[in-house]
Order: structure tokens, then sequence, then C-alpha cells
């Protein structure tokens, strides 16, 4: 049942056009941008980690086109944004893009709501990395809602997959001939 | 010889050895920046590079509180001018008593001999956004080290201190709050002169007394105020009022919890209290003391 849902949204997965770097840098950058947003309260503790989830889409979908020194000078930039360790983001975007690019082919085989899934567990190791980076600097466990944002990135999962394919798909009708 | 057959795909070095190489490097640099803070200058110049995204982010919120505050209503605009009005007029009261005050003080600090107390200058800055690193308690301000922004000085708000700046970076700062955990100020109880320590707990409203003995002469109501003797906060700025106080006979210290006097979140608007003058050198004779070994070592 579950191998049969797969296998057709296998055959029914549209054809987009070919990725250009430039693309990729500029998702990048707005995923930063919307990371350095200036939010307080509840919000802060629920906001997802854009970076960490724009990376991933393309870590999954295209593991050739993100090498991992942007990832790791990203990491850096998200660290000096946020003031924390120099280096605990830069080392849990690599594990996270490592892992990404390790299960890409597997999770491709999935439907969006068993991919959701498969970036749940990415976003809580990517997080449980600074995790042990902090308690190792004796730092304290901040409570279950460190959590949640890797929760919120999940669930946004479906929504980055449709945003970011808007640009990819082919202006010209496939029936056209 | 040994003949290998060229590869079809060029893919560089394997996944799990590019992993090794960036975790390592970050290791490095975590370690280098946990252990001996090697990492400023680079932290430093990727602050610089933020900056402007860091601008174009606040956009957005910067029109619409300007959109907000273009309509607010006109019984607004008079209550509010006229408490003013009436803070005013108390303030210029105590603005006098004041200036007759650090007069009368100053005469007789002149009369006991004793140093005369700089009073540090100010600068006002805004909040930009609150830090979101969850094991820390930071916030970010427009104000950097080109605006004379100081490392290890003093912030404070209209009721009493925030914290401390942590890092300077050239356009902004970042600004260790007293609920910190890993922020310490020494305080003083207004009421009796006690001196103690104030350490942050890490969560928004509360701070802990701690090393106070269990009959400690501390009651709830006692408001803390900086004692000035670290050099590093000016002496007098409320801190904190205590909340709680757990007096266990079990325990060599007594628990007791604090409320900061200022609210952090609250207010945009912070005043930068620039660093107080560096403190006395050493007397003489003690200096004599530590290096006469030194010097017949050398001799000897």
């Amino acid at each position: 049942m579950m191998r049969g849902s797969g296998f057709s949204n296998l055959s029914t997965e549209e054809i987009l056009l070919p990725v250009r770097p430039l693309y990729v840098a500029l998702t990048l950058v707005a995923a930063l941008l919307l990371n350095l947003m200036p939010l307080t309260g509840w919000v802060l503790v629920l906001r997802p980690d854009f970076v960490a989830l724009t990376l991933l889409y393309w870590g999954i979908n295209q593991p050739r086109k993100v090498g991992f020194l942007p990832v790791w000078l990203l990491g850096l930039a998200v660290d000096v944004a946020e003031g924390s360790l120099f280096g605990q983001h830069a080392l849990a975007y690599s594990v996270m893009m490592f892992s990404a690019i390790a299960l890409h082919r597997r999770v491709a085989m999935f439907g969006v709501r068993h991919q959701m899934l498969h970036v749940l567990a990415i976003l809580l190791l990517m997080q449980v990395v600074v995790l042990a980076v902090r308690a190792a600097a004796g730092g304290e466990y901040p409570g279950w809602r460190y959590f949640v944002p890797s929760v919120i990135g999940a669930l946004l999962w479906p929504v980055t997959r449709f945003l970011f394919r808007i640009p990819l798909r082919s202006r010209r009708d496939p029936d056209e001939v | 010889m040994e003949y290998t057959p060229p590869p079809f795909f060029k893919r560089g070095p394997s996944l799990l050895a590019r992993l090794s190489f960036f975790a390592l490097l970050s290791l490095v640099l975590l370690y280098a920046d946990a252990r001996f803070h090697y990492m400023e200058g680079m932290r430093k110049a990727i602050g610089v590079v933020l900056y402007p995204l860091q601008r174009i982010v606040d956009v957005p919120g910067e029109v619409a509180s300007g959109i907000g505050s273009f309509f607010v209503s006109q019984s607004y605009l008079q209550r509010e001018n006229e408490r003013l009005a009436r803070e005013n007029f108390l303030n210029a009261g105590l603005l006098q008593t004041q200036q007759e005050l650090i007069a009368e003080n100053r005469h007789l600090r002149q009369l006991l001999d004793m140093k005369e107390r700089a009073g540090p200058t100010s600068a006002a800055a805004e909040i930009l956004y609150f830090g979101r690193d969850p094991f820390s308690r930071k916030v970010i301000i427009d104000r950097g080290s080109s605006h004379k922004v100081e490392e290890g000085a003093a912030v404070v708000d209209d009721t009493g201190l925030i914290g401390q700046v942590s890092r300077a970076f050239p356009w902004t700062a970042e600004i260790a709050l007293i609920t910190d955990r890993e922020q310490v100020v020494p305080v003083q109880v207004v009421r009796n002169g006690l001196r103690a320590a104030v350490f942050g707990t890490g969560y928004d409203g509360a701070l802990d007394l701690r090393f106070m003995p269990v009959n400690a002469d501390i009651e709830n109501g006692d408001v803390l105020v900086t004692s000035g003797i670290d050099g590093v906060y000016p002496a007098g700025l409320p801190v904190a009022v205590v909340s709680n106080i757990e007096r266990n006979a079990a325990y060599p210290f007594a628990r007791i919890t604090c409320t900061p006097a200022a609210g952090v979140n609250r207010h945009r608007q912070v005043l930068v209290l620039s660093r107080l003058a560096p403190l006395p050198e050493y007397p003489p004779a003690a200096q004599q003391k530590k290096a006469k070994p030194r010097k017949s070592r050398r001799d000897g």
C-alpha cells in the first residue's frame, strides 16, 4: 500500500527545469534574511530555522548543487547573527547536509507526508548537535521548547517544496506539439 | 606498474571525507572561541557583511511602526502629553535637589580628601532585535564601536540596569542581559548597605541573590542597587527588588529570588553608559613585594 503510493507519487512527479546556481544562492540569501527577522516572545520560540530548511531542500533535491563550503560559511554567518558560539551552526549544518545527501535517494521515493518525517528527524539531529556543543561548553538544557522549531520546520516542508518549485516549472504546455 | 582506469565521473572526495574535514574545522573554531576567544576578529568581519542584510530586514518593521504611530488618536496624544508634562515637572524638582546634592557631595568629598567620582556619560540606542540563541539572554542594539560603544559598558533603561555590552561590532553591539546565566552584578541593599552579588538565572524576570547566609538581614521588597566596587557598573543603579526568600536551616545559604527593576521587554530605547575611569594603580608597597622574589631569582 505504502510502496504503491510511493511509486504513484514518482510517476506523477513533474519534470522541472534545471536549477541554476544563482537561484540556489538567491533562496539561501532569502532564508538568511528570514532568519534575521527581528522577533520577540512566542514568535521567536516558534520560528523555524529557515536557513536549515532551505539547505535541506537543496541537499535532498539537488545534492550536487550545494557544496559543503557554502553550507559551512552560512553556518558561521548564522552563528554571528545569533551571538552563539562561533562554529556551532557550521558544525550542525555540515552534519545536516551529510545526512540529507546520504538519504536523498531514499527520501525522494516517499510522498510529501513521509518526507516530512525524514525532514523532522534530520532537523532534530541538527538541533541535537547544537545542544551537544553547548552542553560541552557548559550550557544548560533550555527545555522542551528548544525543539519546537524543528517540528515547525518539518510542518513547513510541503510549503517549502511548493514555493521552491514555482520558478522551476516549465512554462510550456507539455501537451503542445 | 599499476594501472588505474580514469574515473567516469569526477566526484571529488567522498561525502564522509568532506563531512569529517568541515566538522573538524568547526570543532577547532569552537574550541578556539569557547576557550581562548580568538575568533572575535573574524566574528566582527562577518558581522560587517551581515549588517546591510540586518538593516534590510528591519525596514518592514520600521515602516509598520511608522504607519502605526501616524494614526495615533488625538486623545491618546493629549493624555500622553499631559502625563509627560506632569513627569517633567516632578523631575525638574528632583533635578534641582540633585544638583544641590552633587555640589554638596563634591564639597564633602573635598573635605574628606577623597577621590572625585566621575559621572558616566551616556548615549541613547535602540534595541534592534532579541538574540535568538536559546542558551543565553542577549539583545542587539543599533549602536556600535563606531559610536564609541565599548565592550564592558553598562546599559540601562529608564528604570534600572539592563545589562552589559558583551561584544561591540562596528555598527551594532551585543548586550548580555543581567538575566543571562553568565552575568553577575555586585549589588548593595539600599536599606542597610549589605553587599552581595546577583546572578542571572537564564529566565526572564528572575534573578538569584546567592551566597547570603540564612540569617542575613534581607526582606521582601528590598531594593538592590549596583555597589560600584567592580569598576564596571557605576554605583547606585537600581538592579532588582527582592521578591521571595526561602530560609532553610538545612542549607548554609538562603534562597533569595529577585525581579529585575528594568523592563527589558517593555522598551525599545536604552542608554549605554561609558566605561568608568580605570581603577587606581596598586599601592607601591604591594608592587614591590610582588616584584622582589623575581628580582632576587634573577640576581641569584
